[in-house]
């Protein structure tokens, strides 16, 4: 697959940096897969979607970012949030339902809320981010400041009304919008061939006159670097971006779907050929050294969120009652 | 009889309808082999193939138009939203072009949308609503919500012959936690006609879909208090018993209504201001209502609770009632 369609990708990152990625999408891996166990072990509540098989996106995409910048994020939110910066204690605990949660316990894992580090909300109506990253987008333009509002969404959501809205709009008003698709080709159940007409979604892109750039989602680098482009671009005054990735669910739509309707051979496949921490660990020929301390420490990161969080308060009822509307 | 969970009677209803009436068919997310969010459409896709139970893109607003579309030209669809929640993403559709169609251009439409709702299970804001009312505002449709496996099974059979569009709210907390009889073959349960779900002397509780079970709870608790409570499940809203919820207020002289949607404007407030105009006079105690507070759904379990009415509250509600 095409690296970013712009030449920036020639110019590398240092080794560096992307070891510094891995240790990032690591301390994603780990924190899903305590998700996993934790729920599992029937401490979690809820619904939970993690985006095992698509920590790249999050670590190219995130990193990117500038202060001031906002993102959107949707169901599938914890790699997003944790990229952007909100610590995983405050995560892990928002899962629990703990008033040291991101959201107090209010929202849970699909609605994940960090609006000081610019994550305005994982969105868990599909869809229902858009909008809101092109009206961001509207108020950057109209007070002149040179900030990017960036909306993450799946190749399901490029189904439904709002996203075909929201692309319009930005791109009749050349707003500082990035969008990015995660293609990981499944739409809960339904693969993509059977939710949609096409698979190249840069086409959904082309239908508006947007800048396209498509992606390995799997390649931090290649998905770092294109996001990089395309925010210049958007931050430049030139308007909308379509950044797609492809990448890959490495697990169940939702933790504890069985994935009935997923061939369990290419499922395998996929996990040893398509990992992305995996792919950038041989990549950058991590040596022994260095996984086992980025390893130890993503480790130790994800269990002192779990931790963290099952210390955290439960919230006084009453608080139930509160916040529905502001003072200030 | 059989004995079935709640989600068994909805799917034995689909199955059979699916049989009966070649016009019938389902459309909806994930409904297809994975068999639905909540495995509610599991099996059918075997056995009616993919032309009558599809697997629709994430496209509400097509999903419900759609249907409607297809129920004008004479199909008799049921459309599956995965979440209750996501309905307001076709609200026009529905308020717009369902409700008002006979009524503009007098032609019928025979549609069912079927409402996973509710919360009960750390759902969070956005999966865990109970929208009942906001639609019983709408003149033009037609609401039912089962409480029990029989009636989820005869109400979806009324629901599909129905002519007008239907909303059919399935709590998903129901699903597996309620087992019933539930009579062999087809049957249909009418729209509009209350079941008493427990006789009693003292108070009516007037509720629909899970709090029925919640209020069936609290009124064991006070009967080893020598309370009395009746309860009369509603089972659909849109049209509503009226006479019934008069005979039994008639009865007790005591009215307590419950539901899970939240206070102000639900649907509570419509059957208080009808005993209050019509059956004044057999009042012994002001109405109490008990419903969840007027805040989003919250997710945190502590605060969840907080939020959907439990038996607890509902207890003390009688009690007050008795003791006023
Ligand atoms: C409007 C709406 N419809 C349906 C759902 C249920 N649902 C949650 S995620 C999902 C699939 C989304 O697919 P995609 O956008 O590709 O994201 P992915 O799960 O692959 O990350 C569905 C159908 C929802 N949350 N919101
Ligand atoms: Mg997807």
């Amino acid at each position: 697959m095409a690296r970013a369609k712009s030449d920036t990708a020639s110019n590398g990152l240092p080794r560096e940096r992307l070891l510094e990625f891995l240790g990032e999408m690591l301390v994603i891996r780990r924190f899903e897969e305590q998700v996993e166990e934790r729920f599992r072990a029937g401490e979690l509540a809820g619904f939970l979607h993690v985006c095992i098989g698509q920590e790249a996106v999050a670590v190219g995409v995130c990193r990117a970012l500038g202060d001031g910048d906002v993102m959107g994020s949707t169901h599938r939110a914890h790699g997003h949030m944790l990229a952007n910066g909100t610590p995983p204690r405050e995560m892990m605990a928002e899962l629990y339902g703990k008033v040291e949660g991101c959201s107090r316990g209010y929202g849970g894992s699909m609605h994940l809320y960090d609006v000081k580090r610019g994550a305005m909300g994982a969105n868990a109506v599909v869809g229902g981010g858009l909008p809101l990253a092109v009206g961001a987008a509207l108020a950057f333009q109209l007070r002149r400041e040179s900030r990017v509002s960036l909306a993450f969404f799946g190749d399901g959501a490029t189904n439904i009304g709002t996203f075909h809205e929201s692309m319009n709009l930005a791109q009749l008003w050349r707003l500082p919008v990035v969008f990015v698709c995660e293609n990981n080709r499944w739409s809960e159940s339904t693969p993509q061939s059977q939710h949609q007409p096409i698979s190249d979604l840069t086409h959904r892109a082309e239908a508006f006159g947007m800048q396209a750039l498509h992606v390995d989602g799997q390649d931090v680098e290649a998905v770092h670097l294109a996001a990089r482009d395309a925010l210049a671009y958007a931050r430049g005054g030139q308007g909308p971006v379509f950044l797609l990735c492809e990448t890959e669910r490495l697990t169940g739509h939702y933790v504890g779907d069985a994935q009935a309707y997923r061939d369990k051979e290419e499922l395998r496949r996929l996990r040893e050929t398509r990992d992305p921490i995996r792919l950038l660990r041989e990549r950058i020929e991590a040596s022994e050294q260095e996984w086992k301390r980025l390893d130890a420490r993503s480790r130790q990161v994800a269990d002192e969120a779990v931790a963290f969080a099952k210390a955290g308060a439960d919230p006084r009822p009453e608080a139930a009652l509160e916040n529905v509307y502001t003072e200030g | 009889m059989a004995e079935l969970t709640y989600v068994q009677a909805i799917s034995q209803a689909l199955v059979e309808e699916l049989r009966r009436d070649e016009r019938v068919f389902v459309i909806g997310q994930d409904v297809g082999m994975f068999g639905g969010a909540f495995k509610v459409t599991k099996g059918l896709q075997e056995e009616f193939g993919e032309w009558r139970v599809i697997d629709a893109p994430l496209s509400e607003v097509a999903i419900v138009g759609g249907a409607i579309g297809a129920a004008l030209v004479g199909l008799r669809p049921i459309a599956e939203i995965q979440f209750a929640d996501f309905v307001s993403i076709a609200w026009d559709q529905l308020t717009t072009v369902a409700a008002k169609q006979h009524y503009r251009a007098g032609t019928p439409v025979p549609l069912v949308v079927r409402l996973p709702s509710g919360g009960g299970f750390s759902g969070g804001p956005f999966h865990s609503q109970s929208p009942e009312s906001s639609f019983a505002h709408v003149p033009g449709l037609k609401i039912a919500c089962p409480a029990t496996p029989a009636d989820a099974k005869g109400l979806l059979v009324s629901a599909l012959a129905d002519p007008n569009p239907v909303l059919y709210f399935e709590h998903k907390h129901l699903y597996r936690r309620i087992k019933g009889e539930v009579p062999d073959g087809r049957f249909a349960v009418p729209f509009g006609k209350a079941r008493i779900h427990r006789e009693g002397s003292d108070a009516t509780v007037v509720t629909w879909g899970a709090m029925v079970h919640t209020a069936a709870e609290a009124a064991e608790i006070v009967a080893a208090d020598g309370i009395s409570a009746e309860i009369l499940d509603l089972r659909t809203l849109a049209p509503w018993d009226r006479e019934a919820v008069l005979g039994s207020v008639a009865k007790t002289s005591k009215l307590l209504v419950l539901h899970e949607d939240v206070r102000t404007g639900g649907f509570g407030a419509e059957i208080a201001a009808t005993v209050a105009e019509e059956a004044f006079e057999s009042l012994d105690a002001p109405i109490t209502r008990i419903a969840a507070p007027d805040t989003p759904v919250p997710f945190s379990p502590p605060l969840e609770r907080r939020f959907i009415p439990q038996v607890e509250d509902v207890a003390r509600g009688l009690r007050e009632l008795a003791a006023y």
